[in-house]
């Protein structure tokens, strides 16, 4: 657990796999190739690698045709110039004729740091799981970005992943089971269940552990995918605590706690509260400060439990 | 098809367009008369290598509409080529249809790509283009832009990529026909002088009259010869060309003719084939 490891790093290393496995794979960047680590594909790959320079909108659209023609192509650069520049082209292009056209959105959430607002995607998921048939997967760490890269590669249509720049704790390995869809229990518990993804999954975690010598008994679901989500592993989980708190970085509007939201709101209403950004932009800062200004830490989460528990109770 | 029936088979296109958007009650009339022998000849004159009986076909060329609101244009050839009946012309953009107000793969046979949002066309057949030449595959690319699309920034991107990556395998089509929603591309945001700008972007540049189907014809064999680079075709056209009230008049881009100017405009045309 003690072991940091940037997620990115995971996508390039599934990268590197792919390319040594799959004739139909290849890898487009957006002039940030050292940042997302497509520059290992560069130096390695380069036949399978194309760096399309600053045009983003060009990128998903020439990943479309490359899919038009049989070609399985990872669009690659920062989420919030993907997921939000080309949001258009994604909807129209990629998503309308269910393109087989992967996306990986790099330094997602405000753990970017000094760069501040502009390049900290926190709306990213939003507006990717709005669209029909896009899967999106929040992994947690290095080693779940690397399989949930492979998955990605291995499902028919539009898929979108994002993940952070900073290096993040392991909380998964090798053998911790990775399907897109399905829920991953990390924590068995029965006061509260804390949905959580992205690198708020360790948060939880940590949260758990402290929670644990107050006597409060916690369940930890990493739900790395957000859409589609694992809906019974929701509902399971929320039937058997009776109270949910769900962490994420990204705002609040329309991200992995709505989608919770949503799910439990029609099919298993209980007391619910969510840590995420409380629709703002983000700031310069190093990243664990602003992970702390803006409540995206293990101490919001316990703050959150007991604000659950005590609703749960009345 | 020779000179002649490329230009009867035009009239009847024509013919189509015009009676499916009156019947549809809605449509972009203009835009697809000004393109009409661009694609007659692309599709009959044995440009673009396709194959009606299996439109799937590995081998076939690619064809791009970037101005997804002329798809009248695109269904009728398609269907006088083959890939579905003549009558479902009569369907356009009603509900259940395989003809949509806008092109959508996986509804209509014989049509490759989802399109409607201006400017995302090129980037498309770019990609086509690259992968096929990753490939090493033969098949073609052809996109058919509009002059108002160009506006559109994407389009410049992807002209700098396929200048690039010299996708000589590419051939791009401006129906430049001066027209768009608003008014005139020159009192809108005027597009300067085309041929010079594509010049600039690394393409060889080809004008011609995109009403003359020898010139069609011939533009399209010396696209397809041209090696190094991407061809585009800057064709020159009329909007609403055939019918002396919709002719440069942006207010038949998106408009439907009702029973009277319909049978005024197939008079103006004339020939068709009607069904």
């Amino acid at each position: 657990m003690s072991d940091k490891i940037p997620m990115r790093d995971g996508y390039g290393k599934a990268l590197l796999e792919l390319c040594e496995t799959d004739d139909r794979v290849m890898v487009l960047d957006a002039d940030v190739a050292k940042s997302t680590r497509t520059v290992w594909i560069r130096d390695k790959y380069p036949e399978k690698f194309l760096d399309m320079g600053i045009s983003e909108q060009d990128m998903v659209g020439t990943a479309s045709g490359m899919a038009l023609a049989g070609m399985i192509p990872f669009c690659s650069t920062y989420g919030v110039f993907l997921a939000g520049r080309a949001w258009d082209q994604i909807r129209t292009t990629v998503c309308y004729n269910h393109l087989n056209v992967k996306l990986a959105g790099a330094h997602a959430g405000i753990s970017v740091g000094p760069d501040g607002a502009t390049h900290q995607a926190l709306e990213d998921v939003a507006i990717m799981r709005v669209l029909p048939g896009m899967t999106v997967i929040v992994p947690c760490d290095a080693e779940e970005t690397r399989k949930a890269t492979l998955a990605m590669a291995a499902k028919e249509g539009p898929c979108f992943v994002r993940f952070g720049r900073e290096a993040v704790p392991c909380v998964t390995n090798e053998s911790t089971p990775f399907e897109i869809g399905r829920a991953n229990v990390m924590r068995e518990g029965t006061d509260a269940v804390i949905f959580a993804n992205g690198a708020m999954v360790y948060e939880a975690l940590q949260a758990a552990k402290a929670l644990e010598t107050e006597g409060i008994n916690l369940m930890v679901v990493n739900l790395h995918t957000v859409k589609p989500l694992d809906v019974a592993a929701v509902i399971d989980a929320a039937k058997k605590t009776g109270c949910a708190v769900t962490a994420e970085e990204h705002q609040m509007a329309g991200g992995m706690g709505s989608a919770v939201a949503e799910c439990l709101a029609v099919n298993a209403p209980v007391p619910l509260e969510m840590v995420a950004v409380a629709d703002s932009f983000g700031e310069s800062g190093q990243p664990r400060e602003l992970m702390d200004k803006y409540g995206l830490n293990a101490e919001t989460i316990i703050e959150k439990v007991k604000k659950v528990l005590k609703r749960k109770i009345s | 098809m020779n000179t002649q029936e490329l230009i009867s088979m035009s009239r009847t296109v024509r013919h189509d367009i015009l009676t499916m958007i009156h019947e549809a009650k809605s449509g972009h009339p203009g835009g697809s008369l000004s393109a009409t022998e661009l694609m007659t000849v692309l599709y009959f004159g044995d440009i673009l290598k396709v194959d009606p009986e299996n439109p799937d076909w590995e081998g076939r060329d690619r064809f791009i509409l970037s101005k997804g609101h002329v798809a009248p244009v695109l269904y009728s050839v398609l269907a006088r080529k083959g890939f579905f009946p003549v009558k479902e012309l009569h369907t356009l953009r009603r509900l259940g249809s395989c003809l949509q107000g806008h092109p959508h793969k996986g509804h209509t046979p014989g049509l490759d790509c989802s399109s409607g949002s201006l400017g995302q066309g090129l980037s498309i057949a770019n990609g086509l283009a690259l992968a096929f030449k990753l490939q090493k595959k033969e098949n073609r690319v052809y996109c058919l832009m509009g002059d108002g699309e160009l506006q559109e920034g994407q389009i410049w991107e992807a002209a700098m990529t396929a200048a690039q990556h010299r996708l000589d395998n590419l051939c791009a089509i401006v129906d430049y026909n001066h027209v768009q929603l608003d008014g005139t591309t020159e009192s809108i945001k005027d597009l300067g002088d085309l041929g010079r700008k594509w010049q600039e972007f690394g393409w060889n540049v080809i004008d011609l009259n995109g009403h003359d189907v020898e010139e069609v014809l011939s533009a399209y064999h010396r696209a397809a010869e041209y090696k190094g680079a991407p061809t585009v075709l800057i064709a020159h056209t009329i909007k609403g060309k055939g019918v002396s009230f919709m002719e440069n008049n942006c207010d038949w881009h998106g408009n439907a003719p009702d029973k009277e100017q319909l049978a005024q405009a197939l008079k103006e045309i004339g020939g068709g084939d009607d069904e």
